[in-house]
């Protein structure tokens, strides 16, 4: 590699070649403060629009001052990060975003998570000195999942790249010119009008308050608060790994007993796990996979647990709508057994039992509200908050949750396995499937679970796994932008599975676009997955097969797993959209 | 009777819908390199159809293996793209600094009460529409009215009408 002798702040310091003024300054333990600069460093993508100049230095012979972030080091460059010029460039960045800003900052839901707002406060501004007009864009409050206020956003651009880049939906794009440039749809349509998959991407790389997910916290107090109201929570896998950051705990605590406590104090009346609703989905993904094995079946079959790459293949490859499992997502299926098994198991009615999901995820907001989902007259699940909505909630609450006991979720809906809970991570809903349908199929070697060939943080992995006399061919994907591409090489007919784990996000659920902001540090994602496999090693029972609540559910209720009854209740169906 | 008719408008109007769609097909599959090519395209596209309606763009953004959010968002930067059907006769008016100082706001005034539009608009016999241009680089002649290419200078308020009536 090429180094290039380079001196910041009058310290000298070799770097490789390609790097920018930015890299070489994080290297030398100097800050320089960025905001809309993103370095997603697994993704290899970075946001480097350059478009804030809040990054701006001094280089010695070059009469304007350089974006860091965007300039490139050459030999014998001389910075300097520190000069009175950059500093009161740097402020005036940061005021002239501000001069066409709300300065609703104490009820902005970013209040105190805002990147505009610390950098406010980190670079000393006191005043505007700008003042002018401020743009009065509608709120786009049209979908279930993404709220977007134009007049908060600073035209950073890092959505356009998560939407784009790594998601590769190319929904959001930057629309007009100067003064009026907005970032939005085709045709600046409302985002419900748009193939948009509400994963949440863009939502979790806002630096600021302009795209959020819609806050269903008022709505579970509500139900929390009326008597009438049997209302039951479940959390999702990857809840429990991530939670704790919120608390000022180390990313990869699990803290599933003190979340049960938590939710418990809250005061819903059952404390459920979506693990259980994720064993559930094993029992039938699984039949279902042997049944496409054995039946000449289509294959690949693909999982239908993420909602966000529902919602992908149907806009974005209608083609091969007919390829994923029929299964309904874990935490519907759930929605789903708590108003029929449950409520009828307690006698209570359904059209009273509100069903409330913590979800890593904001598409399973969408999700919830897709109608063909419906029981009879009610959905299944009625309100999905994320996982830094249920933290909000806990802290509204008065909730001190570092000193709250374990617990354990409620019975009989609570019993899960290792299986289960290895459903918040890239890989887990395929190995989780695969425990079974190798139990169930295999004849030698029965005590076999762990198949760690199908493990790891890479987008895209292959593995194969003899069953039975069978090579099994399996692929995996995370993130949409990976999920494309496998997509068309099994469309062109390069690749074939037997069956394939997609997740729309990176990392899968634990990289959730409704988790605790990581802001594309893949450490903390790496982890919450660990955390995810610790979590598994220690349960008692780790194949969804053998959890005995999930097995007494179909004795007492549902009959045969993909039979009739289950056909009825826990599966779906998909269909093609248009693409806008 | 009258409904005959107007299936019939309706079947012409789709068939050379179609045809020019099918140019545009043609311009697109004679590209040597297709990435890059949006603007170009998009020239192409308002030649045919006189505007870029919706079905257009998405149609050009399916050719070229491009978000619609993509091309709307070109459309929307330049001036020249529109997505609104034009009038037979384009009327600008230059606002550039030299036009403003030469009173040019007056004459744009003057013709929005005149065709009763606003600047952007389209009369409502689709006979003119109205912008306001940048600067188009005959300063020396301010304050210019552009009908279509044919350029007029040092126009005066009173003038506008009898340039109307020339078109």
């Amino acid at each position: 590699m090429e180094k290039v002798k380079i001196t910041i702040n009058n310290k000298t310091l070799e770097v490789p070649r390609e790097y920018t003024i930015l890299n070489a300054a994080i290297e030398a333990g100097i800050r320089i403060p960025t905001l809309c600069h993103l370095d997603l460093h697994d993704l290899k993508m970075v946001n480097r629009t350059a478009s804030c100049r809040v990054c701006m230095v001094e280089v010695k012979n070059r009469p304007n001052l350089a974006p860091a972030c965007a300039t490139p080091v050459n030999e014998g460059m001389e910075i300097s990060t520190d000069s009175l010029r950059a500093i009161k460039a740097r402020r005036m960045a940061v005021e002239l975003l501000l001069s066409n800003h709300p300065t609703d900052c104490l009820i902005c839901p970013r209040n105190l998570r805002c990147e505009l707002q610390s950098l406010a406060q980190e670079l000393n501004v006191r005043e505007i000195h700008y003042s002018g007009v401020k743009s009065d864009y509608h709120l786009d409050t049209s979908s279930q999942a993404v709220v977007k206020n134009q007049n908060k956003c600073i035209l950073c651009r890092r959505c356009e790249t998560a939407c784009n880049e790594i998601q590769t939906c190319g929904i959001l794009s930057a629309l007009g010119r100067g003064f009026h440039t907005v970032v939005g749809p085709a045709f600046n349509l409302p985002m419900v009008e748009t193939s948009c998959t509400y994963c949440g991407a863009c939502v979790a790389v806002c630096p600021t308050a302009a795209l959020t997910e819609v806050n269903h916290v008022p709505k579970v107090w509500e139900a929390l608060h009326n008597p009438k109201k049997y209302v039951v929570v479940q959390t999702a896998p990857a809840i429990r790994v991530a939670l704790g950051e919120l608390f000022g705990m180390e990313p990869g605590t699990i803290v599933t007993g003190k979340l049960a406590a938590a939710l418990r104090r809250l005061g819903f009346d059952q404390v459920f796990d979506t693990d259980f609703g994720a064993d559930v989905t094993i029992m039938e993904e699984a039949k279902e996979l042997i049944h496409r094995l054995e039946h000449g079946g289509k294959l690949p079959m693909l999982t239908s647990c993420c909602p966000a790459w529902v919602s992908f293949i149907e806009h974005q490859f209608p083609d091969l709508i007919d390829i994923p499992s029929t299964c309904k997502s874990p935490h519907i299926m759930f929605g789903t057994i708590v108003k029929t098994y449950f409520a009828e198991k307690n006698d209570i009615d359904p059209n009273n039992i509100t069903v409330v999901s913590v979800m890593p995820c904001v598409a399973k907001k969408a999700e919830a509200a897709r109608t063909e989902l419906a029981l009879d007259d009610h959905n299944n699940v009625d309100i999905v908050i994320t996982t830094r909505e249920l933290g909000d909630m806990l802290k509204e609450a008065g909730i001190d949750f570092d000193k709250l006991p374990e617990e354990d979720f409620d019975h009989p809906l609570g019993e899960t396995t290792g299986a289960s809970v290895i459903f918040g991570t890239t890989g887990g809903v395929i190995e989780a499937a695969v425990r079974t349908v190798y139990a169930w199929l295999e004849k030698k070697d029965l005590d076999r679970i762990d198949f760690k060939e199908l493990r790891g943080i890479e987008g895209l992995r292959e593995a194969t796994i003899p069953i039975n006399g069978q090579d099994i061919k399996i692929g995996i994907a995370h993130g949409l932008g990976n999920a494309r591409h496998l997509l068309e090489e099994i469309r062109s007919g390069k690749k074939d599975y037997h069956a394939i784990e997609i997740m729309a996000c990176p990392g899968g659920c634990i990289g959730g676009g409704g988790q605790p902001y990581h802001f594309g540090n893949d450490e903390i994602v790496k982890k919450r997955q660990q955390a995810i496999y610790r979590e598994d090693l220690s349960k008692k029972i780790r194949r969804s097969h053998e959890n005995k609540e999930v097995l007494e559910m179909y004795k007492e209720f549902m009959g045969e797993p993909y039979g009739e009854k289950a056909h009825e209740l826990l599966h779906t169906y998909f269909e093609p959209k248009e693409r806008i | 009777m009258q409904h005959t008719k107007l299936q019939k408008k309706n079947d012409r109007q789709q068939v050379l819908a179609g045809e020019k769609y099918e140019a545009l097909q043609q311009f697109i599959d004679q590209l040597e390199e297709k990435e890059g090519a949006l603007i170009h395209v998009l020239h192409k596209g308002q030649e045919i159809f006189g505007y870029l309606p919706r079905d257009v763009q998405l149609y050009i953004a399916r050719a070229l293996g491009l978000s619609g959010a993509k091309v709307y968002g070109v459309v929307s930067f330049y001036n020249y793209f529109t997505d609104k059907p034009r009038g037979e006769k384009l009327i600008n008016i230059c606002t550039g600094t030299a036009c403003f100082v030469k009173g040019a706001n007056l004459l744009m005034e003057e013709l929005e009460e005149k065709l009763k539009i606003k600047a952007g608009g389209t009369t409502e016999d689709g006979k003119y529409t109205l912008n306001a241009v940048r600067c188009v680089g005959a300063c020396g002649l301010a304050p210019v009215v552009m009908v279509d290419d044919k350029v007029y200078g040092r126009v005066k308020p009173g003038e506008l009408e009898e340039i109307l009536n020339q078109h």
